[in-house]
């Protein structure tokens, strides 16, 4: 049952939050001095989400063996080399490190 | 369908393969918990939000109960409240529709239909979610029902996955030179927090760098 209450409740909430600023905000014009701020909130946030899955568990900071797989990959896209490939070879990278670990 | 959403279904497609991916590794670990494949499937379907169901499987598999685990997940999808706000001004129909609407968004798609000018394509947006949402759903089934099968999926650094698909998404928005500074500072703030706030409010914070660009 606790599994279901959960689903429920983040379905729930999930689209809440994705549906209040549409909602409350839309079909207006952004005021002028807004753009830029709404401009960079994809660098800050997916910088932000990038670091956080990388380098935390928890509330604990640290480096694993998928950091070193995900530089991999990160250096394959900073090539322009298709995303699918990239996360591969971060998986595959990963997972020989813990092989030999 | 028009050419913006077409053009959505063809970027969305290549996330929706990483997402099948991620999506595997959650349905085997949901069922590995003590999820039911029924439950795992469920769950992906009705939240779709990869950091929020992992979260919300790690604290009930840990005995957290449910309203933690609920609000563990709705902080890791507090940034969607924030990119709700950025997109609304691009929805011009009425509220019960962009309520629909803003339902669409999942981080890649959020990113790819910014116009870079603070406006956004809400039919790209539209578009490059049905691919992701079919190929969530299904890396899910695949992984529920394989799920004892496969056993330890970091075994395959699957966790590797996240981050990189991410990653691709931040390389595309670091070509604008502006914006490395504040993805800097974003990605800073955000470090500093994690030892001292729960999962998914350092990314909500983080958020607070791109007030530089009131400066413009």
């Amino acid at each position: 049952m606790t599994i279901w209450i959960l689903i429920g409740g983040m379905a729930v909430l999930t689209i809440a939050i994705k549906a209040a600023g549409p909602v409350l905000l839309g079909g207006r014009e952004l005021p002028p001095w807004a753009t830029g701020v709404v401009a960079l909130m994809p660098p800050v946030l997916l910088a932000a989400l990038v670091v956080t899955s990388v380098f935390s568990e928890g509330q604990r900071l640290g480096v694993d063996a998928s950091a070193v797989g995900v530089a991999a990959g990160g250096l394959l896209l900073w090539r322009g080399r298709p995303l699918v490939l990239a996360v591969v070879v971060a998986a595959v990278v990963t997972a020989l490190l813990r092989a030999v670990a | 369908m028009n050419e913006a959403f077409r053009q959505g279904v063809r970027l969305g497609i290549p996330f929706s393969l990483a997402g099948f991916l991620i999506s595997l590794s959650f349905g085997a670990l949901a069922v590995q918990s003590g999820f039911t494949p029924l439950q795992a499937i469920v769950m992906s379907a009705v939240v779709h939000a990869g950091s929020a169901q992992f979260a919300g499987l790690s604290i009930v598999a840990a005995g957290g109960g449910a309203l933690p685990g609920i609000l563990a997940g709705g902080l890791m999808n507090a940034r969607f409240l924030a990119m709700g706000i950025a997109l609304a001004p691009s929805l011009p129909a009425g509220p019960l529709v962009r309520g629909l609407q803003g339902q669409a968004i999942v981080d890649p798609s959020w990113a790819l239909a910014n116009r870079g000018d603070g406006t956004f394509d809400r039919w790209q947006l539209m578009g490059s979610t049905v691919p992701q949402y079919v190929g969530w759903l299904s890396g899910t089934i695949v992984g529920a029902l394989a799920g004892e099968a496969l056993g330890d999926t970091d075994r395959f650094g699957l966790d590797a996955i996240f981050p990189t698909f991410f990653l691709g998404l931040l390389i595309a928005e670091m070509r604008d030179p502006r914006s490395r500074p504040v993805a800097a500072a974003g990605a800073a703030i955000a470090l500093a927090l994690v030892p001292f706030t729960p999962p998914g409010v350092p990314i909500l914070v983080a958020a607070v760098a791109a007030l530089v660009g009131l400066r413009r």
